[in-house]
């Protein structure tokens, strides 16, 4: 039987060190929405198939949180790429303004947070209805709320897109524009991926692979604050320890992931997909993925070691999770937002981390350069540059890589960008200067790098 | 999901907490499994496990009153399912 001081301790997690489940999102295919021969049309399928999947998410999510007494922060609805849904119909950018105006309406009236999967993925090359749907966006997520866009611009099979990225790095721009008096608020909605997965349940880049059934529950887990706390009891001891607590850690909290998604896939009626084991930092205090390596024993995040510690805190919380939960996917790893973790932006304002520092970061972490506030007058071809160069580092390690970058227009270096929530805050992180438009207005693609002589 | 559930009274300790809490346990139809107490950091930790087989109201609801009624008596009560625990500290 269950002894008190196990109680206390979950409560403890849950009260002190802000353990929560950060998403249920319910995946949902619109493939059968697209026999719809106008855009109105097409717009009432998916409103009809929404509803009728997730009328209940929202509810069903409350009660859970209340009856385990675990908050879950988000609940969140996953689509098909839109790219795919509106290729029959939409014929221009504002045709496809529409059907995001559309999915932000249902998002709404269901009352879920955010609504991904207005996407498009485009590795190989753009359909002409991909490059119409990268087209709409400043539009469209200037005139919505909650719809989080993505593109998947290459992966290990198929190379880099570069006339993906060239246009992506333009898009940024003009998405940073169409929201600059919200501190360039669309860019927060919009990220480029390499070897996007099919189940992520998190944003900006959850969307619901063709691969995926007719909907599905996916959970991402939380805790970077459970994490941290374990820590510090481990002061000064060996690696072997160290791994051992947060594999340890890792375990309960996934656990917890698993309960949550199980009871959602059963009250719902819809399979479970897959638990998400990301460690998602929040703005508040103690629950960051940077004081998590600072307890390991760096005086900042960007300090030498930081790569390795993060290494080895990845590495450790795949190991621990994997044993809690019967099927893990999407991201699965430690997530390293800049505006979203204090102590990421105590380490920028410190001068210790640099887009650079966070590049290498990227190698070993589970996602990429991620909500990083840049001077809103960067080049749209260095935007390029730096999506290309962390498509290959996911291109070339067989690794998902993202870049949710901010462009914020009117501010500059030493200024801050502002989101609120989640979200946070951001101060504008100094880019490299030097000119890389002739290297990335090559047309074509880089092709898919060889898979042997692994030297 | 099992039907026990847990009780944590978390507070300053005072004359008739435990009374209040079991008289709304028996009105509510809810049988006690196991009662143990300690004190952490100085303050009262009382852990109930309880059978909610029988009880007529939603479970979001006796968690609810049991909250509303920590609040009068100035502790703080929470009711979950055990399941919580379970799948945390048992393999």
């Amino acid at each position: 039987m269950i002894n008190i001081s196990e109680v206390i301790e979950t409560n403890k997690m849950i009260e002190q060190e802000n353990l929560d489940v950060r998403t249920i999102t319910m995946g949902i295919s619109l493939l059968d929405c697209t026999s719809a021969t106008t855009v109105d049309a097409l717009c009432r399928n998916v409103y009809d198939k929404i509803m009728g999947k997730a009328h209940d998410l929202v509810r069903v999510g409350e009660d859970i949180s209340r009856e385990f007494g675990i908050p879950i922060v988000n609940k969140r609805v996953s689509i098909t790429p839109a790219a795919i849904v509106g290729s029959g119909v939409c014929k221009t950018p504002d045709d496809f303004v529409k059907l995001a105006q559309a999915l932000d309406n249902v998002a709404h009236e269901i009352g879920v947070n955010f609504l991904g999967g207005f996407s498009a993925i485009v590795s190989k090359g753009m359909t002409a209805a991909d490059e119409l749907l990268i087209r709409s966006l400043p539009q469209a997520l200037a005139t919505t709320e909650l719809v989080c866009s993505s593109v998947n611009v290459g992966s290990t099979k198929t190379g880099i897109n570069m006339d993906a990225v060239r246009l992506i790095g333009q898009t940024v721009k003009d998405i940073a524009l169409a929201t600059a008096e919200r501190d360039s608020f669309g860019c927060v909605k919009f990220v480029a991926l390499c070897n996007a997965p099919d189940d992520n349940p998190f944003m900006a880049g959850a969307f619901h692979g063709v691969s995926e059934p007719d909907a599905v529950i996916n959970v991402g887990v939380s805790g970077p604050g459970v994490v941290k706390h374990a820590l510090t009891h481990v002061h000064g001891q060996s690696f072997e320890v160290l791994c051992e607590t947060v594999k340890r850690t890792a375990f309960k909290i996934t656990r917890v992931g698993q309960l949550v998604a199980q009871e959602a896939s059963r009250r719902l009626g819809v399979p479970f997909g897959i638990i998400d084991l990301s460690l998602a930092p929040t703005p508040a205090i103690g629950d960051s993925v940077a004081d998590i390596l600072k307890e390991m024993g760096l005086q900042h995040c960007g300090a030498p070691g930081t790569t390795a510690a993060l290494a080895l805190l990845n590495d450790q919380v795949k190991k621990g999770g994997v044993m809690a939960s019967s099927y893990v996917g999407g991201l699965s790893g430690a997530f390293i937002p800049v505006s979203e973790d204090q102590g990421m932006i105590d380490s920028v304002r410190a001068g210790a981390l640099t887009i650079e520092k966070l590049e290498a970061m990227t190698c070993v972490c589970s996602v990429g350069l991620d909500m990083i506030a840049i001077p809103g007058d960067t080049p749209a071809t260095t935007i390029a540059g730096i999506i290309a160069d962390e498509a290959a580092i996911g291109m070339i390690n067989q690794k998902t890589t993202a870049v949710r970058i901010l462009p914020v227009i009117g501010k500059t270096v030493g200024d801050e960008a502002n989101y609120g929530g989640l979200l946070g805050y951001a101060p504008i992180m100094p880019v490299n200067k030097f000119d890389c438009s002739e290297f990335v207005n090559r047309p074509g693609r880089i092709p898919a790098p060889i898979h042997s002589f692994k030297n | 999901m099992t039907n026990k559930a847990i009780i944590t009274v978390v507070g300053k300790d005072t004359v008739g907490i435990i009374a209040k809490v079991c008289t709304y346990l028996a009105d509510n139809n809810i049988n006690i499994l196991d009662i143990s107490q300690t004190i952490v950091q100085g303050y009262f930790n009382m852990m109930m496990i309880v059978d909610v087989a029988s009880v007529t109201k939603p479970f979001e609801a006796v968690a609810g009153d049991l909250n509303g009624l920590g609040t009068d008596i100035g502790v703080q009560i929470k009711c979950q399912r055990e399941d919580i625990f379970d799948k945390m500290h048992r393999i």
